[in-house]
């Protein structure tokens, strides 16, 4: 408090030295962190860097191995969940708590009932205070809607309402935009401007740094579990922020140069496809994707392009319609048949599909080629030749392991997928179909397979890449497709595209072109 | 960049005891728990009987016998071998299917099966030399286990149908079917009690003692096989990786379907093989009675064992001692052997309760036997439960 010019009123959080060790790490090595009432205040790392344990810490789910918590300049201890809600901290998790059949107002009083008498609900109070808190900060909601028929978007905004009818004073946003367009993000922006204005406390956590310096009022940035600065939006830029966050200077965007296309390598016809549960999720998609160039589909996640995905590289059997390879028709070949023609195909969920965690490093490097020589001999392993070319692959795709015999589920998310993109882009290509390849990484693996992606396409592969990252499908594509439930809406150049007009593609499919925001459910 | 190229850790016997003893601390202290658990049983039972005298160290004198009865002369260490054979059959039996993340609760019921293959086979050809006998009598086992372990393979496979359910049905069929067969078909004419022919030359030899047959070597050259399979082959890449994650292996341009109705049958095949061990080495005929529990007791073996080829040996001698060791402790102790199933159900239900052991005894987790365990909670609820 002796700093001059400093508002006189205790910050409403203020974390000191705290420090929190796992065996082996520490996650968090005297972190101080201080939220002012009404600031805007952004946690910026890595994934890794710290930042869930540190939320983890404030919210009871963790005890500090040192440091302190202070509220309104009173030192507390945190008990658990329940008590960090009483004190009036809360968090919005990334993945949303809502039950979606229930109504809005039934998934905001789970947990905190508002009692008419000892027996039954006071519906009619829970309702009347929904709605005001909704009108005060600028998203009037109903709260007889069910939450599974709302978009992402407003489902986050009932996530924070739930937090604000809990009268929270400090709110925790776990990645609060990994799932939202650009729109909707926009959108959240201005309610949680709305609600810093009001006097809220906001944490923001996030690794992407335009949006960080869009909204943050300060920024705190975070890596390896320690505080290395500290910025004002004004003073700071996104170069800047990246070699906080990263320990290095770091390329943002991919330099993708000049792509040299040939002839159409994959061909999708009037292809329709049905999920798990029989609903018809692809609705005749027709692509093309030609050798050298980077198509890239852009969509809201769940508008069939994992489906999509599937049914080409042969891991669904497509309902009707055509896929074609260099001229040949391949539907409804499998897995194997595609790999065997020279198609690689890194999967949206590595744990599921990329991986078996169980496994040595080594095999996993094998789990695709494992029957073919030189790593068997008839049905014999030949286990030398497995270990040696895992090690090499580890050398040139700079996997980070202790080893190749230790299991996959030691790694990090990153060096898990190098090691995908090493197994998987490792030999000559002519179709490379790629599922949400950098979800959730550290922008040092982001960069390098960014960069082994555009390698690539520069020796002629074709590139399939489906990202719900907006910005990665801009930054990588030559082509653009933007995928809405179920179709092609339209192809754009890579170039050309603006991020808005993609964005309001992806979430109405061009149709309306006013952008009604919130209720998906408008056209059929 | 070396610490990236693979180099091994140095080697360090405190490292190597510290991981051997995180692999085997979760059973020995199942199997030293229960017999705690035996000991209070025996005391308590001993309030049940009028004019006893109580004995504290009846426990004591219990488990004596139970290891003399064993271990304590050449004649027990054999008879402990020949309860183990059929153990190590069916526990591989067990286990292959684990690692496939199938759940072969049916051993049991293909392994009579086998014994009954081996009895119809063995019956005709007792007369022909033994060199052509044997392998014919192993092999009518092989194809009849096979079968009984290739039906719930296809079932699943087909329509999805659960090996759990299939094979607890299957086992019940295989009882009947052997009942049926003993008293009707099989029969010695004229004999009062449904019993059949002896096999005659199909037995197998005996090289140990008085009753140590060849089924204890065929036992540990299938531990190798198997080992050497799952290992050493792509098949057995396959097998695991099925069971380890079936979506990976559908990616990997595996056919998880085959390779569970080819693991299906060769859990068939090795259950069908214990039930040959048994008759073709110690029963040489077939009553109504036969069966033991071999195929339950095979369950708990393989559990015990982590699925693992060679612990499985460990697993089944344990199991195979206290078998033979149970008529001894009843005659020095009065103890019913019967306490032999309590001791071995009880080492289960600690061994499935593993998370709680862990916690109360700070057990570390078992670093290198992970996949045998999320196979097995993974095949109780489905695929669907795990992740």
């Amino acid at each position: 408090m002796t700093e001059a010019g400093r508002p006189t009123i205790a910050p409403a959080l203020e974390m000191r030295g705290i420090t929190k060790r796992y065996p082996g790490v520490v996650a968090n090595d005297r972190i101080d962190l201080e939220v002012r009432p009404g600031e805007i205040h952004a946690l910026l790392g890595e994934n890794g860097a710290g930042k869930t344990t540190l939320m983890n810490v404030l919210y009871g789910l963790a005890r500090p191995d040192e440091g302190q918590i202070l509220l309104d300049g009173q030192p507390v201890t945190i008990a658990g969940p329940s008590d960090a809600i009483a004190r009036g901290i809360n968090m919005v998790h990334q993945h949303f708590m809502l039950v979606p059949v229930l109504t809005v107002a039934d998934n905001i009083l789970l947990g905190e009932e508002t009692m008419a008498n000892p027996v039954f609900l006071d519906r009619r109070e829970a309702h009347r205070r929904i709605v005001e808190l909704g009108r005060r900060f600028g998203f009037e909601i109903d709260p007889e809607a069910k939450v599974g028929s709302l978009s992402v978007g407003w489902q986050q905004r009932v996530e924070i309402l739930k937090a604000l009818y809990r009268r929270a004073r400090i709110l925790v946003l776990d990645e609060p935009t990994a799932v939202l367009t650009p729109q909707e993000t926009e959108e959240i922006f201005a309610v949680l401007r709305r609600l810093a204005a009001e006097g809220q406390s906001i944490v923001f956590i996030s690794h992407k740094l335009y949006e960080v310096l869009e909204i943050a009022d300060r920024i705190t940035v975070i890596r390896r579990g320690r505080v290395v600065g500290e910025r004002r939006p004004a003073e700071t830029n996104e170069d800047d922020l990246a070699e906080m966050m990263v320990g290095r200077e770091v390329q943002l965007t991919v330099d993708r140069g000049e792509s040299h296309v040939a002839g159409p390598v994959l061909e999708v016809s009037g292809l329709h496809v049905r999920d798990d549960r029989g609903n018809e999720v692809v609705r005749g998609v027709d692509l093309e994707v030609r050798a050298g160039e980077i198509l890239g589909i852009a969509g809201v996640a769940g508008n069939g392009q994992d489906e999509l995905v599937e049914a080409i590289i042969g891991l669904r059997r497509p309902w009707s319609g055509g896929v074609t390879l260099g001229g040949r028709d391949v539907t409804g070949h499998s897995p194997r048949q595609m790999n065997e023609d020279a198609v690689a195909y890194v999967p949206a969920d590595r744990h599921r599909f990329g991986l078996v965690l169980g496994f040595p490093l080594s095999d996993n490097l094998v789990l695709t080629s494992y029957y073919r020589r030189p790593y068997a001999r008839g049905v014999i392993r030949d286990d030398q030749a497995i270990i040696r070319d895992a090690e090499g692959s580890v050398e040139r795709f700079d996997i980070r392991t202790p080893g190749v015999t230790v299991k996959a589920s030691t790694l990090s998310g990153g060096n898990q997928q190098k090691a995908i993109v090493a197994r998987e882009f490792d030999r000559d290509l002519k179709l490379l179909v790629l599922d949400q390849p950098t979800r959730g990484l550290d922008v040092g693996s982001i960069e390098f397979i960014h960069r082994q992606i555009i390698a690539k396409r520069d020796v002629g592969t074709a590139v399939l890449l489906v990202s719900a990252e907006l910005d990665e499908v801009l930054e990588m594509s030559d082509r653009i497709a933007v995928m809405y439930r179920g179709r092609i809406v339209r192809i754009l150049d890579g170039r050309s595209a603006d991020k808005n007009e993609v964005g309001i593609l992806m979430a109405t499919g061009g149709e309306e072109r006013a952008t009604a925001p919130g209720i998906t459910e408008a056209t059929a | 960049m070396s610490a990236a190229t693979g180099a091994r850790p140095p080697f360090s016997a405190a490292r190597l005891a510290r991981s051997a003893w995180s692999v085997v601390a979760l059973p020995l202290v199942s199997i030293l728990l229960s017999f705690v658990v035996g000991a209070a049983i025996i005391l308590v039972s001993q309030l049940l009987v009028p004019n006893q005298r109580f004995d504290w160290a009846l426990p004591i004198t219990a488990y004596h016998a139970l290891i003399t009865g064993a271990f304590g002369s050449f004649d027990g260490l054999v008879a402990t071998l020949v309860a183990t054979a059929p153990l190590i059959f069916g526990g591989l039996s067990v286990a292959l299917g684990f690692k496939a993340g199938l759940f072969n609760i049916g051993a049991q019921g293909q392994f009579l099966v086998g014994a009954l293959g081996s009895v119809y086979i063995g019956v005709i050809i007792s007369g022909a030399p033994s060199v052509v006998a044997i392998p014919l009598a192993v092999l009518a086992a092989i194809a009849a286990g096979a079968l009984w372990g290739f039906i719930p393979g296809i079932l699943k496979a087909w329509s999805g149908a659960h090996e759990v359910v299939t094979t607890i049905m299957l086992n019940y069929v295989a009882v009947a079917f052997l009942a049926a067969a003993v008293s009707g078909p099989l029969k010695v004419p004229g004999s009062p009690a449904p019993v059949t022919y002896d096999v005659g030359n199909a037995a197998f030899p005996v090289f140990l003692g008085r009753t140590g047959h060849l089924g204890i070597l065929l036992a540990l050259v299938f531990v190798a096989l198997i080992w050497w399979l799952l290992y050493r082959t792509t098949w057995g890449f396959e097998i695991r990786t099925v069971g380890a994650n079936p979506d990976a292996a559908r990616y990997a341009g595996m056919h998880p379907r085959v390779v569970t109705v080819f693991t299906m049958t060769g859990c068939g095949v090795l259950a069908g093989l214990a039930g040959s061990s048994v008759l073709l080495g110690v029963t040489h005929t077939m009553t109504s009675s036969f069966g033991t529990t071999v195929g339950f007791d095979s369950i708990s073996v393989a559990l015990l064992a982590r699925s693992n080829p060679i612990g499985i040996i460990f697993a089944a001698i344990l199991f195979g001692a206290m078998r033979a060791g149970a008529p001894l402790m009843q005659i020095q102790a009065q103890i019913p052997v019967e306490l032999v199933d309590v001791l071995q159900a009880t080492i289960l239900l600690f061994l499935v309760a593993s998370p709680v052991l862990r916690r109360l005894f700070r057990l570390r987790g078992v670093q290198s036997g992970l996949g045998s365990t999320e196979t097995i909670a993974r095949t109780y609820g489905g695929e669907a439960t795990v992740r």
